[in-house]
């Protein structure tokens, strides 16, 4: 499997999860935001960070760059598309995603581990690596993660089964205590339809090492390089 | 005498350097020239009221690279790479505009790291504030949100550092950053313009008037008139310091580059002739080829805005395309402003005339000064006095009023607002260990960092306190398993034209340079910030340690906390137990006197050589030293990381309760091993000649700690709740 992982002006994840791919598997390379082209990639990743400074809105900026028209027709040749803490904000910017993500309810940055639950739902190969029900944890680190869509929306989101991760306590109870952002409903992760693009404010790039403390996001990038295999 | 000299006060200099500045020249300056003068022999670029003193400091080493006089230290760590490091302050900028001076304050030092050619990788802040109430509170929440908004933005993670709470901070707030980069050695940069021919390249964001006269401003005391001095603070973007860290480090990797140099305080200026008296040339710049936000800007403007984001890069002519490619594939804007020479002058061109004339030397070196020193009789006196402290009814309620004091409380609700993982090389996370721990990707090798200083004993004894720094810092780096490897200082106080604070800084001086003789750790580098200073009331005097060490398999490490019940728990070494100077004299009596804990170096020498082994034979993985607060502190630190409890027993030896529970020693270490590694311990211990005494065990969910007399027992949860209560009420 190859992926494209997108470099814009000030992502700051890029490397991080370029490493963390090669540790499962998946070869990636950059591009760079001004290019048209992906390439011959299965996955597109967009890394965390603050792309164009975060100016105007997190993700507002990246979401009309060059290189997003190509990202999302890829999407809609059913290619893979993963967007990690900015890159969930620029899917939600570019329509690939519903919904919004918001300034913390804390209004601070927060950088912590958190518990999360994989919910099922949407068959995806981005998450085949998580076993639904499955409670583990993830570092967060972000200013603006709390996940927003009208309750009309978020119910259908729910009913399609598009609600990929949500933040939980470490029984996998969702609620207010256990909700480091303020996230409606608790979305961490959110998938689209048709279970091509993933998005999620959590890092498991950022876990994939014992040497870091945690390999809890080995399994979901695992699970994604596995789904290639024939 | 011209109506210039006169007016010399306003361009921070004194009559007397005006008349040195005209005899060097050979001619009175100009106006342009007696400010560009000013600027460069502030305190502030200038370090003319300190630089004399450095001389005591030991600078060299096997494994030190670059040593004081470039934009950062480097030193060579193995396997082909060097590590560049250094703290700067920012203190001034940060009483003004919190936000912003911290800010920028992240933002320069980066500036320093990758003008070396150096990837940063790493960030520690050493902050002090007033009690977090009213105004300081204030400012903790403004300075916290400055770091986020660069260093989280900018992809650097912060891994450490210290918050100190003092009253004598109440107006006078420090925010020092440390930075560290890493390097390919043969991937070096420095600043120098090269040889003649060479262009010098202005890239980055355009000059407008922000931050004009920094340098002056940093360099008098902090007036009411001062908290209206917003101009003259930088702003900060993060963005478009990211473009120019990732440009600057492609453009030296690439071998585009002959010279780099950040654009500090005093700009354009400092950065240029200081590149330029490096290598002993000259330069012409074309000031009205300068990228500019305005029109209008006078060449003393343009030559002084402290604006943001700012580089100098040199490049031969035949590079220079590539070089202009490079820096607009990273969208940033570039201009060659002037052209190296041989003719050894500063000169300036604006609308076809030369506008400054100045030999290239006369810049950059100030003039050094030794002022008169006279310790403080009232200090003298303080320290004399015997501690006679009534003992407490309550032990336990002591100890826990010691964990709530914000220099000992837990700094999580701080560091929660930090990405500290960005780059995934954090090992060893804040607040898990003695120092932050980040391992150097694709080797063995791991860097520890940490910074350090306790003020009150610095206060009450200004050698031995500042020597105490140096030595807790390498006592820190040896707790994660660590070998030393150099220092870098930011040196605080107050006005040195008084008396008792230039006798502090000399005397600050000596006991780092003592220190770090005694433990082979060389300073490579390191910053000064004087008049720290309102009205009569001086800061107390603060030498930040910031240190740096390597661990060379980083499988083989140490954190604070207890891995599992059963395991014994050591004191390695000798606690004195001292109470002069203490925390608990201060928090819990409202007390400052007497004599910091003495410093025995070849105690100090053994325990640090002695741990060293121990947690790289891996026979020890847990390990804490003992500092403010003492025993009870570090215990409670250890427990409340772990969520495991421990059963201790002391032997009194006739010392008070207290002087046992909180009083502060050199020379000691807890550890926690195993059993079946208890034998190791003792055998490493005999061979070092070093004393060790098995306190009891890691048991249950409470430190149970006493003698045959007394005993005080305390649930974990509820030193937790109280460790971590004042940062997270004070940040809301």
């Amino acid at each position: 499997m190859k992926a494209a992982v997108i470099q814009f002006p000030g992502s700051n994840c890029d490397r991080d999860a370029t490493l963390a791919l090669q540790s499962v598997g998946i070869a990636s390379s950059l591009v760079w935001h001004g290019e048209t082209e992906i390439g011959r990639a299965d996955l597109v990743v967009l890394p965390g960070g603050f792309s164009y400074g975060d100016h105007l809105r997190s993700g507002a900026i990246a979401a009309h760059s060059p290189v997003m028209a190509a990202v999302s027709a890829h999407a809609r040749r059913g290619g893979l598309v993963l967007g990690i803490c900015n890159g969930f904000q620029i899917l939600t910017e570019a329509g690939l995603l519903e919904g919004a993500l918001l300034r913390n309810q804390g209004l601070h940055f927060l950088c912590r581990t958190v518990w999360l639950r994989a919910e099922g739902g949407v068959a995806s190969p981005l998450t085949a690596g998580l076993e639904p029900g499955a409670v583990f944890s993830l570092p967060i680190a972000h200013n603006e993660g709390c996940y927003y869509a009208d309750p009309e929306v978020l119910d259908r989101l729910e009913g399609e089964g598009q609600v990929a991760l949500r933040y939980c306590d470490p029984a996998g109870g969702s609620g207010p205590l256990s909700n480091p952002n303020g996230s409606a409903r608790s979305i961490a992760g959110l998938l689209n339809r048709a279970g091509n693009v993933f998005g999620l404010m959590p890092h498991p790039e950022r876990a994939c090492e014992p040497l870091l403390g945690s390999t809890s996001g080995y399994p979901l990038l695992a699970g994604i390089a596995q789904w290639a295999l024939p | 005498m011209s109506r210039l000299r006169e007016r010399a006060g306003d361009f921070g200099l004194s009559e007397a350097e005006y008349d040195r500045c005209a005899e060097l020249l050979g001619r009175e300056p100009n106006q342009l020239e007696a400010a560009l003068v000013g600027a460069m022999w502030s305190e502030h670029c200038g370090y003319k009221n300190s630089r004399a003193l450095f001389s005591a400091f030991p600078t060299q080493a096997p494994w030190v690279l670059v040593g004081p006089g470039e934009n950062a230290g480097l030193v060579d760590i193995g396997e082909g790479y060097a590590v560049a490091f250094k703290i700067e302050s920012h203190n001034h900028p940060s009483a003004v505009e919190p936000v912003q001076g911290a800010a920028t304050g992240v933002g320069g030092i980066l500036r320093d790291i990758f003008a070396m050619g150096a990837r940063p990788f790493a960030l520690l802040d050493s902050l002090r504030f007033g009690p977090l109430k009213g105004r300081s509170r204030a400012l903790l929440e403004g300075v916290v949100e400055g770091i986020a908004l660069y260093g989280n933005a900018v992809g650097v993670p912060t891994v450490g550092g210290e918050i100190g709470v003092h009253p004598c901070y109440q107006d006078n707030p420090l925010v020092n950053v440390m930075a560290l980069g890493l390097l390919r050695r043969d991937q070096l940069a420095r600043g120098t313009v090269g040889e003649a021919g060479n262009l010098v390249v202005y890239v980055g964001s355009r000059t407008g008037r922000d931050g004009l006269g920094g340098a002056v401003f940093a360099s008098g005391d902090l007036s009411g008139d001062h908290l209206t001095d917003r101009p003259a603070v930088q702003v900060g973007d993060p963005f478009l310091g990211k473009l120019l860290m990732e440009a600057t480090l492609a453009a030296t990797e690439q071998g585009l580059v002959a010279g780099v140099q950040d654009m500090g305080a005093a700009g354009l200026t400092s950065s240029v002739s200081e590149m330029a008296d490096r290598a002993g040339l000259g330069v012409d710049l074309d000031l009205d080829l300068v990228p500019t936000r305005e029109e209008g800007l006078s060449p003393l403007e343009l030559m002084l805005s402290e604006s943001q984001e700012r580089m100098i890069l040199v490049v031969r002519p035949e590079r220079k395309e590539e070089l202009l490619a490079l820096l607009r594939h990273w969208d940033l804007d570039a201009a060659v402003i002037g052209r190296v020479a041989e003719h050894r002058r500063f000169r300036l061109h604006f609308g076809g005339k030369l506008v400054c004339d100045l030999p290239s030397d006369l810049l950059a070196n100030a003039p050094r000064y030794v002022q008169e020193a006279a310790e403080s009789p009232d200090v003298q006196a303080l320290r004399a006095e015997e501690v006679a402290l009534p003992l407490p009814d309550d032990l336990a309620a002591a100890w826990l009023q010691l964990l709530a004091d914000p220099n000992v409380a837990s700094k999580r609700p701080v560091f929660e607002r930090f990405d500290h993982q960005v780059m995934t090389n954090t090992v060893v996370l804040p607040g898990e260990g003695d120092a932050a721990v980040l391992r150097i990707r694709g080797t063995q090798l791991a860097i520890a960092a940490t910074t350090d200083c306790v003020a009150p004993w610095v206060y009450l004894d200004p050698r031995a306190g500042a020597a105490a720094a140096v030595a807790e810092a390498a006592r820190n780096l040896v707790c994660v398993g660590a070998e030393p490897l150099a220092v870098t200082d930011c040196l605080n106080f107050g006005n040195p034209y008084r008396q008792e604070v230039y006798y502090q800084l000399r005397e600050a001086v000596l006991g780092i340079a003592e220190a770090c003789r005694q433990l082979g750790t060389p300073v490579t580098g390191g910053n000064v910030s004087l008049y720290n200073q309102s009205g009569e009331q001086a800061i107390y005097p603060t030498p930040t340690i910031g240190m740096i060490g390597v661990i060379r398999d980083v499988r083989a490490r140490a954190t604070l906390s207890f891995k599992r019940l059963g395991q014994r728990v050591g004191l390695l070494g000798k606690a004195e137990g001292q109470l002069g100077g203490s925390l608990y004299a201060r928090a819990v009596h409202g007390r400052e006197f007497g004599a910091p804990p003495p410093l025995d170096w070849d105690l100090e020498r053994r325990l640090q050589g002695c741990l060293l082994e121990l947690i790289r034979s891996g026979s020890v993985r847990t390990a804490h030293d003992l500092s403010e607060g003492g025993l009870a502190v570090a215990l409670s630190e250890m427990a409340a990381a772990s969520q495991l409890g421990c059963r201790l027993e002391l032997e009194g030896d006739g010392q008070r309760a207290d002087a046992l529970l909180f009083g502060e020693s050199h020379g000691a270490a807890l550890i926690a091993v195993d059993p079946g590694e208890a034998e190791a311990v003792q055998r490493s211990c005999r061979a070092w000649e070093l004393p060790l005494r098995w306190l009891g065990e890691v048991e249950g969910s409470a430190i149970r700690i006493g003698t045959g007399s007394w005993q005080v027992n305390l649930p974990v949860e509820t030193l937790q709740a109280q460790l971590e209560a004042p940062f997270r009420e004070a940040l809301g």
